[in-house]
Protein backbone atom coordinates (compact mmCIF):
# COMPACT_ATOMS: atom_id res chain seq x y z
CA UNK A 1 0.00 0.00 0.00
CA UNK A 2 1.34 3.43 -0.90
CA UNK A 3 2.27 5.78 1.94
CA UNK A 4 0.16 8.87 2.48
CA UNK A 5 1.96 11.94 1.10
CA UNK A 6 -0.52 14.79 1.44
CA UNK A 7 2.17 17.36 0.56
CA UNK A 8 2.37 16.42 -3.10
CA UNK A 9 -0.31 18.92 -4.17
CA UNK A 10 1.47 21.97 -2.74
CA UNK A 11 2.52 24.07 -5.75
CA UNK A 12 6.17 24.91 -6.40
CA UNK A 13 7.31 22.76 -3.50
CA UNK A 14 9.28 19.51 -3.23
CA UNK A 15 9.28 17.86 0.17
CA UNK A 16 12.58 16.22 1.04
CA UNK A 17 11.25 12.91 2.26
CA UNK A 18 12.92 9.53 2.61
CA UNK A 19 12.39 8.79 -1.09
CA UNK A 20 13.98 12.08 -2.25
CA UNK A 21 16.77 11.55 0.27
CA UNK A 22 17.50 8.12 -1.19
CA UNK A 23 17.62 9.55 -4.73
CA UNK A 24 19.82 12.43 -3.70
CA UNK A 25 22.19 10.72 -1.30
CA UNK A 26 25.39 11.11 -3.31
CA UNK A 27 24.42 14.56 -4.64
CA UNK A 28 23.88 15.82 -1.09
CA UNK A 29 27.02 14.15 0.24
CA UNK A 30 29.01 15.82 -2.55
CA UNK A 31 27.59 19.12 -1.30
CA UNK A 32 28.68 18.32 2.26
CA UNK A 33 32.25 17.82 1.03
CA UNK A 34 32.29 21.53 0.12
CA UNK A 35 32.32 22.44 3.80
CA UNK A 36 36.09 21.95 3.70
CA UNK A 37 38.05 24.86 2.24
CA UNK A 38 40.49 22.59 0.38
CA UNK A 39 37.59 20.75 -1.29
CA UNK A 40 36.00 24.04 -2.32
CA UNK A 41 39.29 24.98 -3.97
CA UNK A 42 39.55 21.62 -5.77
CA UNK A 43 35.95 21.86 -6.97
CA UNK A 44 36.46 25.40 -8.28
CA UNK A 45 39.67 24.39 -10.06
CA UNK A 46 37.95 21.64 -12.10
CA UNK A 47 34.26 21.15 -11.37
CA UNK A 48 33.72 18.26 -13.76
CA UNK A 49 36.72 16.29 -12.45
CA UNK A 50 35.63 16.85 -8.86
CA UNK A 51 32.07 15.71 -9.61
CA UNK A 52 33.35 12.62 -11.38
CA UNK A 53 34.80 11.42 -8.09
CA UNK A 54 31.26 11.01 -6.77
CA UNK A 55 28.85 8.19 -7.72
CA UNK A 56 26.21 10.71 -8.81
CA UNK A 57 24.06 10.29 -11.92
CA UNK A 58 25.13 12.18 -15.03
CA UNK A 59 21.96 14.26 -14.77
CA UNK A 60 22.77 15.25 -11.19
CA UNK A 61 26.22 16.38 -12.31
CA UNK A 62 24.70 18.42 -15.16
CA UNK A 63 22.25 20.05 -12.75
CA UNK A 64 25.13 21.07 -10.45
CA UNK A 65 27.24 22.39 -13.34
CA UNK A 66 24.22 24.41 -14.53
CA UNK A 67 23.66 25.69 -10.96
CA UNK A 68 19.97 24.95 -11.57
CA UNK A 69 18.72 24.45 -8.02
CA UNK A 70 15.20 23.46 -9.05
CA UNK A 71 16.70 20.74 -11.20
CA UNK A 72 18.98 19.63 -8.34
CA UNK A 73 15.97 19.43 -6.02
CA UNK A 74 13.99 17.32 -8.49
CA UNK A 75 16.92 14.88 -8.48
CA UNK A 76 16.94 14.53 -4.70
CA UNK A 77 18.90 17.58 -3.61
CA UNK A 78 17.95 19.41 -0.44
CA UNK A 79 18.34 23.16 -0.08
CA UNK A 80 20.45 23.03 3.09
CA UNK A 81 22.93 20.75 1.34
CA UNK A 82 22.78 22.66 -1.96
CA UNK A 83 23.53 25.81 0.02
CA UNK A 84 27.12 24.57 0.26
CA UNK A 85 27.42 25.06 -3.51
CA UNK A 86 26.03 28.55 -3.09
CA UNK A 87 28.53 29.25 -0.33
CA UNK A 88 31.33 28.07 -2.60
CA UNK A 89 30.07 30.52 -5.24
CA UNK A 90 29.77 33.32 -2.66
CA UNK A 91 25.96 33.42 -2.82
CA UNK A 92 23.60 34.19 0.06
CA UNK A 93 20.52 32.15 0.93
CA UNK A 94 18.38 34.93 -0.49
CA UNK A 95 20.20 34.80 -3.82
CA UNK A 96 19.82 31.02 -3.90
CA UNK A 97 16.13 31.06 -3.00
CA UNK A 98 15.44 33.83 -5.49
CA UNK A 99 17.22 31.95 -8.28
CA UNK A 100 14.55 29.23 -8.11
CA UNK A 101 11.73 31.65 -8.94
CA UNK A 102 13.05 33.14 -12.17
CA UNK A 103 12.95 36.62 -10.63
CA UNK A 104 15.99 38.86 -10.67
CA UNK A 105 17.78 39.30 -7.36
CA UNK A 106 16.29 42.77 -7.03
CA UNK A 107 12.75 41.65 -7.84
CA UNK A 108 12.94 38.87 -5.27
CA UNK A 109 14.39 41.16 -2.59
CA UNK A 110 11.68 43.73 -3.27
CA UNK A 111 8.99 41.05 -2.96
CA UNK A 112 10.37 40.08 0.46
CA UNK A 113 10.55 43.70 1.67
CA UNK A 114 6.94 44.17 0.54
CA UNK A 115 5.91 41.32 2.86
CA UNK A 116 6.87 38.21 0.91
CA UNK A 117 5.01 35.97 -1.46
CA UNK A 118 1.28 35.78 -0.75
CA UNK A 119 -0.27 32.50 0.29
CA UNK A 120 -3.41 33.32 -1.70
CA UNK A 121 -3.67 31.08 -4.74
CA UNK A 122 -0.55 29.18 -3.66
CA UNK A 123 -1.97 26.57 -1.30
CA UNK A 124 -3.00 23.84 -3.72
CA UNK A 125 -2.02 22.97 -7.29
CA UNK A 126 -4.74 24.21 -9.64
CA UNK A 127 -5.25 27.65 -8.08
CA UNK A 128 -3.97 30.80 -9.80
CA UNK A 129 -1.19 32.10 -7.50
CA UNK A 130 2.23 33.18 -8.74
CA UNK A 131 3.92 29.92 -7.63
CA UNK A 132 1.64 27.76 -9.79
CA UNK A 133 3.21 25.76 -12.65
CA UNK A 134 1.38 27.68 -15.40
CA UNK A 135 2.86 30.97 -14.18
CA UNK A 136 6.55 29.98 -14.34
CA UNK A 137 9.09 31.38 -14.63
CA UNK A 138 8.36 34.50 -12.65
CA UNK A 139 9.88 37.94 -13.06
CA UNK A 140 9.61 40.64 -15.68
CA UNK A 141 12.65 39.68 -17.75
CA UNK A 142 11.48 36.08 -17.98
CA UNK A 143 7.98 37.07 -19.02
CA UNK A 144 9.31 39.30 -21.79
CA UNK A 145 11.62 36.54 -22.98
CA UNK A 146 8.76 34.08 -23.05
CA UNK A 147 6.30 36.45 -24.74
CA UNK B 1 15.61 21.06 42.69
CA UNK B 2 16.11 22.61 39.26
CA UNK B 3 13.22 24.44 37.63
CA UNK B 4 12.26 25.98 34.32
CA UNK B 5 11.74 29.69 34.85
CA UNK B 6 10.95 30.94 31.36
CA UNK B 7 10.92 30.12 27.67
CA UNK B 8 12.17 32.14 24.73
CA UNK B 9 11.07 31.67 21.13
CA UNK B 10 12.81 33.14 18.12
CA UNK B 11 13.57 32.65 14.44
CA UNK B 12 17.19 31.76 13.69
CA UNK B 13 17.76 33.16 10.18
CA UNK B 14 21.44 32.81 9.13
CA UNK B 15 21.50 36.26 7.50
CA UNK B 16 20.87 37.79 10.94
CA UNK B 17 24.16 36.29 12.13
CA UNK B 18 25.92 37.47 8.99
CA UNK B 19 24.54 41.02 9.42
CA UNK B 20 25.86 41.12 12.98
CA UNK B 21 29.23 39.57 12.15
CA UNK B 22 29.79 41.90 9.16
CA UNK B 23 28.87 45.05 11.11
CA UNK B 24 25.61 45.70 9.25
CA UNK B 25 23.35 45.64 12.31
CA UNK B 26 22.91 49.41 12.18
CA UNK B 27 21.54 49.46 8.63
CA UNK B 28 17.83 50.34 8.45
CA UNK B 29 16.90 46.93 6.99
CA UNK B 30 18.49 45.11 9.94
CA UNK B 31 17.67 47.70 12.58
CA UNK B 32 14.01 46.77 12.12
CA UNK B 33 14.92 43.19 13.09
CA UNK B 34 17.33 43.92 15.93
CA UNK B 35 15.09 46.55 17.55
CA UNK B 36 12.69 43.75 18.39
CA UNK B 37 15.36 42.28 20.64
CA UNK B 38 16.39 45.40 22.60
CA UNK B 39 13.96 44.49 25.36
CA UNK B 40 15.10 40.87 25.25
CA UNK B 41 18.78 41.63 25.76
CA UNK B 42 18.01 43.61 28.90
CA UNK B 43 15.53 40.96 30.05
CA UNK B 44 18.19 38.24 29.72
CA UNK B 45 20.68 40.36 31.71
CA UNK B 46 18.07 40.77 34.44
CA UNK B 47 17.02 37.12 34.28
CA UNK B 48 20.21 35.22 33.47
CA UNK B 49 19.56 31.52 34.04
CA UNK B 50 22.07 28.93 35.19
CA UNK B 51 21.52 26.89 32.03
CA UNK B 52 19.80 27.39 28.67
CA UNK B 53 18.27 24.30 27.06
CA UNK B 54 18.30 25.37 23.43
CA UNK B 55 16.05 23.56 20.94
CA UNK B 56 17.13 24.13 17.34
CA UNK B 57 17.81 22.25 14.15
CA UNK B 58 21.03 21.47 12.42
CA UNK B 59 21.11 22.57 8.76
CA UNK B 60 23.29 19.84 7.21
CA UNK B 61 26.32 20.86 9.24
CA UNK B 62 26.80 18.50 12.19
CA UNK B 63 24.65 15.85 10.54
CA UNK B 64 24.94 14.89 6.88
CA UNK B 65 22.81 12.14 5.34
CA UNK B 66 25.07 9.59 7.02
CA UNK B 67 23.14 9.95 10.24
CA UNK B 68 19.78 11.64 10.81
CA UNK B 69 18.76 11.61 14.48
CA UNK B 70 15.24 12.85 15.17
CA UNK B 71 16.20 14.22 18.59
CA UNK B 72 19.87 14.72 19.57
CA UNK B 73 20.95 16.00 22.97
CA UNK B 74 24.40 17.54 23.32
CA UNK B 75 26.01 16.14 26.47
CA UNK B 76 29.55 17.47 25.97
CA UNK B 77 31.38 20.12 27.99
CA UNK B 78 31.99 22.22 24.88
CA UNK B 79 30.64 22.60 21.35
CA UNK B 80 32.63 24.08 18.47
CA UNK B 81 31.12 26.62 16.06
CA UNK B 82 30.40 24.99 12.69
CA UNK B 83 31.91 26.13 9.40
CA UNK B 84 28.78 26.14 7.23
CA UNK B 85 30.72 26.94 4.09
CA UNK B 86 31.29 30.65 4.72
CA UNK B 87 33.77 30.00 7.61
CA UNK B 88 32.75 29.62 11.29
CA UNK B 89 30.87 32.58 12.81
CA UNK B 90 33.20 34.67 15.02
CA UNK B 91 31.26 33.95 18.20
CA UNK B 92 32.28 32.40 21.54
CA UNK B 93 32.53 28.64 21.86
CA UNK B 94 29.43 27.10 23.47
CA UNK B 95 29.96 25.60 26.92
CA UNK B 96 27.64 22.74 27.76
CA UNK B 97 26.26 21.42 31.03
CA UNK B 98 27.11 17.69 30.92
CA UNK B 99 25.61 16.85 34.33
CA UNK B 100 22.16 18.26 33.58
CA UNK B 101 22.23 17.04 29.97
CA UNK B 102 23.03 13.47 31.02
CA UNK B 103 20.32 13.63 33.67
CA UNK B 104 17.73 14.85 31.14
CA UNK B 105 18.79 12.16 28.65
CA UNK B 106 18.39 9.43 31.26
CA UNK B 107 14.99 10.68 32.40
CA UNK B 108 13.50 11.45 28.97
CA UNK B 109 14.63 8.17 27.39
CA UNK B 110 12.96 6.32 30.23
CA UNK B 111 9.84 8.32 29.36
CA UNK B 112 9.89 6.62 25.92
CA UNK B 113 11.52 9.38 23.84
CA UNK B 114 14.46 7.99 21.87
CA UNK B 115 17.08 10.68 22.21
CA UNK B 116 20.43 10.33 20.50
CA UNK B 117 23.23 11.26 22.87
CA UNK B 118 25.88 13.34 21.14
CA UNK B 119 29.26 14.24 22.57
CA UNK B 120 30.79 15.79 19.49
CA UNK B 121 28.61 18.21 17.59
CA UNK B 122 29.60 21.50 15.98
CA UNK B 123 26.70 23.93 16.39
CA UNK B 124 25.45 26.01 13.48
CA UNK B 125 23.44 29.22 13.03
CA UNK B 126 20.32 27.48 14.34
CA UNK B 127 21.88 27.67 17.79
CA UNK B 128 24.23 30.65 17.56
CA UNK B 129 21.86 33.18 15.95
CA UNK B 130 19.35 32.99 18.85
CA UNK B 131 22.24 33.47 21.29
CA UNK B 132 23.45 36.48 19.30
CA UNK B 133 19.96 38.00 19.17
CA UNK B 134 19.50 37.61 22.92
CA UNK B 135 23.06 38.42 24.07
CA UNK B 136 24.56 40.70 21.41
CA UNK B 137 28.28 40.21 20.89
CA UNK B 138 29.80 39.19 24.25
CA UNK B 139 33.25 37.67 24.85
CA UNK B 140 31.55 34.61 26.36
CA UNK B 141 27.94 33.43 26.43
CA UNK B 142 26.29 34.26 29.77
CA UNK B 143 25.75 30.66 30.90
CA UNK B 144 26.12 27.02 29.82
CA UNK B 145 23.91 25.85 26.96
CA UNK B 146 22.56 22.36 26.29
CA UNK B 147 22.09 22.02 22.52
CA UNK B 148 19.06 19.96 21.55
CA UNK B 149 18.92 19.30 17.80
CA UNK B 150 15.67 18.23 16.12
CA UNK B 151 15.49 16.81 12.61
CA UNK B 152 13.25 19.11 10.60
CA UNK B 153 15.23 18.72 7.37
CA UNK B 154 14.27 15.24 6.18
CA UNK B 155 10.62 14.22 6.32
CA UNK B 156 8.93 12.92 8.24
CA UNK B 157 9.89 15.28 11.04
CA UNK B 158 8.43 14.73 14.53
CA UNK B 159 4.82 15.80 14.89
CA UNK B 160 3.77 18.82 16.91
CA UNK B 161 2.06 16.52 19.37
CA UNK B 162 5.22 14.51 19.92
CA UNK B 163 7.27 17.69 20.36
CA UNK B 164 4.80 19.05 22.90
CA UNK B 165 4.84 15.80 24.90
CA UNK B 166 8.64 15.72 24.72
CA UNK B 167 8.63 19.18 26.27
CA UNK B 168 6.57 17.82 29.14
CA UNK B 169 9.07 15.01 29.64
CA UNK B 170 11.91 17.55 29.70
CA UNK B 171 10.00 19.58 32.31
CA UNK B 172 9.72 16.48 34.50
CA UNK B 173 13.40 15.66 34.01
CA UNK B 174 14.55 19.16 34.99
CA UNK B 175 12.34 19.11 38.09
CA UNK B 176 14.05 15.93 39.31
CA UNK B 177 17.61 17.30 39.00
CA UNK B 178 19.06 17.63 42.46
CA UNK B 179 20.55 21.14 42.33
CA UNK B 180 18.84 24.52 42.58
CA UNK B 181 19.35 25.52 38.95
CA UNK B 182 17.26 28.05 37.08
CA UNK B 183 16.77 26.73 33.54
CA UNK B 184 15.41 28.50 30.50
CA UNK B 185 14.21 26.57 27.49
CA UNK B 186 14.40 28.20 24.08
CA UNK B 187 12.50 27.07 21.01
CA UNK B 188 13.88 28.36 17.71
CA UNK B 189 13.29 28.38 13.95
CA UNK B 190 10.40 29.58 11.79
CA UNK B 191 8.27 31.49 11.34
CA UNK B 192 6.71 31.20 7.89
CA UNK B 193 9.31 30.77 5.16
CA UNK B 194 10.12 28.68 2.13
CA UNK B 195 13.62 28.46 0.69
CA UNK B 196 13.03 26.28 -2.33
CA UNK B 197 11.22 26.05 -5.64
CA UNK B 198 8.93 28.51 -7.40
CA UNK B 199 7.07 29.10 -4.10
CA UNK B 200 10.26 30.40 -2.40
CA UNK B 201 9.66 33.59 -0.45
CA UNK B 202 6.27 32.56 0.91
CA UNK B 203 5.21 34.49 4.02
CA UNK B 204 1.92 34.04 5.86
CA UNK B 205 1.43 36.73 8.47
CA UNK B 206 -2.05 35.55 9.33
CA UNK B 207 -0.84 32.02 10.06
CA UNK B 208 2.10 33.30 12.12
CA UNK B 209 -0.07 35.62 14.19
CA UNK B 210 -2.55 32.86 14.93
CA UNK B 211 0.33 30.52 15.81
CA UNK B 212 1.75 33.01 18.33
CA UNK B 213 -1.70 33.59 19.87
CA UNK B 214 -2.38 29.89 20.23
CA UNK B 215 1.12 29.05 21.46
CA UNK B 216 0.52 31.42 24.36
CA UNK B 217 -3.10 30.56 25.16
CA UNK B 218 -3.81 27.01 24.00
CA UNK B 219 -0.66 25.07 23.12
CA UNK B 220 -2.25 21.65 23.66
CA UNK B 221 -4.67 22.30 20.79
CA UNK B 222 -1.93 23.87 18.65
CA UNK B 223 0.11 20.69 19.13
CA UNK B 224 -2.57 18.75 17.20
CA UNK B 225 -1.88 20.73 14.01
CA UNK B 226 -0.72 18.25 11.32
CA UNK B 227 2.49 18.67 9.29
CA UNK B 228 0.63 19.42 6.10
CA UNK B 229 -0.87 22.57 7.61
CA UNK B 230 2.60 23.95 8.32
CA UNK B 231 3.88 23.04 4.84
CA UNK B 232 0.86 24.40 3.00
CA UNK B 233 0.31 27.54 5.09
CA UNK B 234 3.77 28.45 6.44
CA UNK B 235 6.06 27.10 3.70
CA UNK B 236 8.22 24.00 3.49
CA UNK B 237 10.71 25.39 6.02
CA UNK B 238 7.95 26.80 8.25
CA UNK B 239 7.75 23.26 9.63
CA UNK B 240 10.58 24.35 11.97
CA UNK B 241 7.84 25.82 14.16
CA UNK B 242 7.17 22.38 15.68
CA UNK B 243 10.32 22.99 17.72
CA UNK B 244 8.60 25.86 19.53
CA UNK B 245 6.16 23.28 20.93
CA UNK B 246 9.00 21.48 22.74
CA UNK B 247 9.81 24.66 24.65
CA UNK B 248 6.14 25.39 25.28
CA UNK B 249 5.49 21.85 26.54
CA UNK B 250 8.26 22.30 29.08
CA UNK B 251 6.45 25.25 30.65
CA UNK B 252 4.07 24.96 33.58
CA UNK B 253 0.38 24.23 32.93
CA UNK B 254 -0.51 27.62 34.42
CA UNK B 255 -1.02 30.47 31.93
CA UNK B 256 2.38 32.12 31.33
CA UNK B 257 3.21 35.80 31.64
CA UNK B 258 3.92 37.25 28.19
CA UNK B 259 7.03 39.34 28.86
CA UNK B 260 7.66 40.24 25.21
CA UNK B 261 6.23 39.71 21.74
CA UNK B 262 7.65 40.78 18.38
CA UNK B 263 6.98 40.06 14.72
CA UNK B 264 8.63 41.43 11.62
CA UNK B 265 8.84 40.66 7.89
CA UNK B 266 11.39 40.11 6.42
CA UNK B 267 14.81 38.95 7.49
CA UNK B 268 16.17 37.65 4.21
CA UNK B 269 13.56 35.01 3.19
CA UNK B 270 11.84 34.70 6.54
CA UNK B 271 9.23 36.08 8.91
CA UNK B 272 10.85 36.80 12.28
CA UNK B 273 8.79 35.91 15.33
CA UNK B 274 9.84 36.25 18.95
CA UNK B 275 8.22 35.61 22.32
CA UNK B 276 9.36 35.55 25.92
CA UNK B 277 7.06 33.64 28.26
CA UNK B 278 7.66 33.46 32.01
CA UNK B 279 6.35 30.75 34.26
CA UNK B 280 3.92 32.09 36.85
Amino acid sequence: MALDKPYQDVPGTTIFDAEQSRLGYHLNQFCMSLMKAENRARFKADERAYLDQWPMTEEQKQAVLARDLNWCIRLGGNIYFLAKIGATDGKSFQQMAGSMTGMTEEEYRDMMIAGGRSIEGNRVVGEDGDAQPHRQPQGKSQQKAGA
Amino acid sequence: MARITASVYTSHVPAIGAALDLGKAGEPYWQKVFSGYDFSKQWLKDNTPDVIFLVYNDHANAFSLELIPTFAIGCAAEFAIADEGWGPRPVPVVKGHPELAAHIAQSVIQDDFDLTIVNRMPVDHGLTVPLSLMCGQPQAWPCPVIPFAVNVVQYPVPSGRRCFNLGRAIRKAVASFDAPLKVQIWGTGGMSHQLQGPRAGLINREFDTAFLDQLIADPATLAQKPHIDYVREAGSEGIELVMWLIARGAMSDNPPKVAHRFYHVPASNTAVGHLILENT
